[in-house]
């Protein structure tokens, strides 16, 4: 590996040099192998699904692009939600979890087949399900309730195997407390499943309004009690450990795990702010939503605080910036979320652009990015091989600067469009207004996707090599 | 008692606790609402090719874009009364494999609200040359065209309507047949139609009020706003036939510019067809078979009377312009 700032004189160095992972492979080579496989995985749905994404955007400036029924609009649009929901975000997430839970546990996986059991069923089922999508079967219900219930079924038993077998990891642990981090982790797969089951049981939605209810209730547990709680405990894994120092406050990590729990989920119906729903529930919603931010505050408080004098260390890794950037993006758009769910800045950006806005930056800007840290964290040290430094950063700043023009187009975008609607101006007006914020989404959403071949490449470049496998043991691991 | 030691008592209240939460705040007002929210008395459940329209609808995503949920706010109003529980009532569940109601309210409005389409745009021509590709009736449409809802025209198509597509977006022959599929969306559409609810309780205070208000705050701007009232009610009720230059589509919809009864003197043809629609006329030697809709039930006779002004004063036209008080004369007049 050449060193960037070996070449230059450090006054005029333009980037960081970044620090090299001491190599020390991982001993359980089976299971190295069973992470790099979820992660693969993980990654070939994001290409899929953010490349449909990248064509959706195409298609607002250029509706005619194509005239084919399985590439249009209304049925390509779930593709690409579902796709890096259960088939990138999930996998990803999962692949974390099965190295920190039994390394927090420090114990080996319960079962390591039943794990690839439940990867093959989780790829089964968004394979088979985005080809139902496409073909124009769908389960009739709204964002990511959008297979139909064999195929999240196949997906939920997926996920069933998985958390049984976390269980059955973190019972045996050879350790006598639970570490925070599996707090957050099993809490993300115990509501996931019990979340699953609710959304999907008929009884209590049969006409239009009762599904609404649910529908707010799982649309936003789907986000909360999933992705949020499953990133938050592994960076409280990975973030001191790749820092070499313990977090900051313990307490506060577990002040932040129940609120979370208690406020996060009565926060669904503010999905519907002004829709025929109960008006009690909407006003439930929005109060809680103001109560996220003692959760929000405890944990980027804990993450920064943890940071704190360390940012020589965060600037001299490449795993690191994404942490930081998913931890800020953490507080600053869960509470554009909280904002969001007021009725005075509802009826402005509710069904316009600004929710894509929020969506991305959610999703993409935190939980993406922790994940992104998270597995350059990782890798290298379970197989010995790093990317190369360079293509790191680039795959930093063209995410980055990406989702930051997509982002900001939408939401200046989506402000007018509302706006638009208030003044009372013709339907159309808000439509070819839009025109060049589409453009930049379309450019900022091309550099995303760049940004994740990038990646790809990356993570190929980070593979388990045959060889290393047969080495002995190096003398200490760098991850213990 | 050790959340930290005791990992059964940590995942069991992780687990139960969720779940009784979600027994608070979903589940049971979920049940709540639906077995206490009846269907208006004047609802008719979907026929059985609505329903199927409804099926076609979901399949090809429309919800996507296109909400069916009018907000108790004033800028909502271009697309109907608010929305109330009882209006989703008779949506039920679909089939075995979605036991569940469709969620048609949806969650984005990149195109219009859907609500009350039926009613107003209820052209069945105008919502099939829509289907086939939205940009051959409104030009800045970025909404997909549904080619596969349709078949070329052969001449033998029975009861199916025949559409001749404008010739920018026609196929090889230029006319074509919506498919039973194609046939049965638009039978869904056009069965989007609010029921009144005016009269029946705090939903049609809020629906007046709501009226007034939207009203109210243009009539109290300068003068200039008459005439913005007018381009904006014209753009969003009339301009996707008649399109936004008032050429309409040569043979399909006539145009207005030039048109003689905009023209006329004397505006009584000019209200009562805006109020009660019209079909079959001969205008300029072209005969336009496709019906218009009336617009007494949707506009009220101050937004009639800015329609009519807009149209006697723009694209080259120059006629006498009306007052709501016209309107309200041949309103009384009734329809013919």
């Amino acid at each position: 590996m050449v060193n960037p700032a070996s070449l230059l004189p450090a006054s005029r160095s333009a980037v960081v040099a970044k620090a090299a992972v001491e190599v020390a492979p991982d001993r359980d080579t089976a299971a190295t192998r069973l992470i790099y496989a979820y992660l693969g995985s993980a990654t070939f749905w994001l290409l899929v699904g953010t490349l449909v994404g990248a064509y959706l955007g195409l298609k607002f400036a250029t509706p005619d692009i194509d005239h084919i029924p399985w590439l249009s609009y209304g049925r390509l649009r779930p593709v690409h939600t579902n796709t890096v929901f259960w088939g990138w975000a999930s996998l990803a997430m999962i692949a974390l979890a099965l190295y920190v839970v039994p390394k927090t546990s420090r114990r080996p996986l319960h079962s390591l087949p039943l794990a690839w059991v439940s990867l093959g069923l989780i790829n089964a089922a968004v394979l088979v399900g985005d080809l139902l999508l496409m073909s124009g079967v769908n389960n009739g219900g709204q964002e990511y309730r959008e297979y139909i219930w064999p195929v999240q079924g196949v997906f939920a038993l997926g996920v069933i195997l998985v958390t049984y077998n976390m269980i059955r990891t973190i019972v045996g642990r050879a350790i006598e407390e639970i570490y925070i981090s599996n707090w957050y982790i099993m809490g993300g797969f115990l509501w996931t499943v019990a979340l699953m089951v609710i959304a999907y049981v008929p009884f209590y939605q049969q006409t239009g309004i009762s599904e609404t209810v649910i529908q707010g209730f799982y649309m936003h547990m789907g986000v909360g009690m999933w992705f949020t709680p499953m990133v938050l405990g592994l960076t409280y894994y990975f973030l001191p450990k790749l820092l070499n120092k313990p977090i900051y406050s313990y307490s506060l990590g577990v002040l932040a795990f129940w609120t979370q729990m208690v406020f996060y989920s009565m926060i669904g119906a503010h999905h519907f702010i002004f829709a025929p729903t109960p008006w009690w529930l909407q006003t439930v919603a929005i109060i809680f939503s103001v109560g996220m931010i003692v959760t929000l505050a405890a944990g980027t408080g804990n993450f920064l605080m943890t940071m704190k004098g360390s940012f020589r260390t965060v600037a001299r890794s490449y795993s690191l910036p994404f942490i930081l950037v998913g931890v800020i993006a953490y507080f600053l758009f869960s509470l554009q979320g909280t904002f969001e769910a007021f009725r005075s800045l509802n009826r402005v950006w509710h069904f316009t652009n600004f929710t894509i806005a929020h969506s991305h930056l959610t999703m993409y800007g935190f939980v993406v990015f922790l994940i992104w840290g998270g597995i350059y964290g990782l890798v290298p040290r379970l197989t010995g091989r790093e990317p190369s430094h360079f293509l790191a950063g680039v795959h930093f700043w063209f995410a980055f600067v990406g989702v930051a023009i997509y982002t900001i187009a939408l939401m200046v975008g989506g402000t007018m469009q509302g706006m638009s609607w208030i003044a009372g101006d013709a339907f159309i007006d808000s439509v070819t207004m839009m025109a060049p914020f589409w453009l930049w989404r379309a450019l900022g959403g091309g550099l995303m996707f760049l940004s994740h071949l990038i990646f790809a490449y990356n993570l190929w470049c980070m593979r388990p090599s045959p060889h290393e496998r047969r080495r002995p043991l190096e003398a200490q691991e760098a991850m213990a | 008692m050790n959340f930290h030691r005791n990992h059964w008592l940590l995942l069991g209240t992780i687990f139960f606790g969720f779940i009784g939460l979600a027994f608070i705040i979903a589940i049971l007002p979920a049940q709540w609402m639906q077995s206490n929210t009846a269907p208006l008395p004047q609802a008719k459940p979907l026929s059985d090719l609505e329903q199927r329209g409804l099926e076609v609808y979901i399949a090809e995503g429309c919800v996507a874009c296109h909400t069916q949920q009018v907000r108790p706010l004033p800028m909502d109003s271009p697309w109907g009364r608010p929305a109330a529980a009882a209006d989703y009532a008779l949506l039920g569940p679909m089939d075995i494999w979605r036991p569940y109601s469709p969620a048609v309210l949806g969650s984005a409005r990149t195109g219009p609200d859907l609500s009350n389409v039926g009613a107003r745009q209820s052209s069945e021509t105008w919502q099939y040359l829509h289907l086939y590709n939205p940009r051959s009736v409104v030009k800045d449409s970025i909404m997909p065209a549904y080619p596969w809802l349709f078949e070329p025209a052969t001449g033998v198509e029975g009861d199916a309507p025949v559409m001749t597509v404008p010739e920018a977006y026609a196929p090889k022959g230029g006319k074509v047949v919506p498919t039973p599929q194609g046939q049965a969306l638009v039978a869904y559409l056009l069965a989007l139609r609010q029921i009144p609810i005016e009269g029946a309780g705090s939903m049609a205070k809020a629906s007046t009020t709501k009226n007034s208000q939207a009203g109210g705050s243009t009539k109290s701007g300068p003068g200039d706003d008459a005439s913005a009232k007018g381009a904006t009610l014209y753009a969003n009720n009339c301009a996707s036939c008649h399109q936004a230059n008032g050429q309409g589509l040569p043979g399909t919809f006539p145009p207005l510019a030039g048109n003689a009864v905009v023209l006329a003197e004397d505006p009584s043809e000019h209200i009562d067809t805006i109020l009660h629609g019209a079909q079959g006329r001969t205008i300029d030697g072209t005969e336009y078979a496709s019906p218009m809709p009336g617009f007494a039930d949707q506009l009220d006779d101050d937004q009639v009377a800015a329609i009519i002004n807009h149209e006697r004063t723009s694209w080259g036209n120059d006629a006498p312009t009306v007052t709501a008080e016209d309107v309200a004369g041949r309103r009384e007049a009734g329809g013919k």
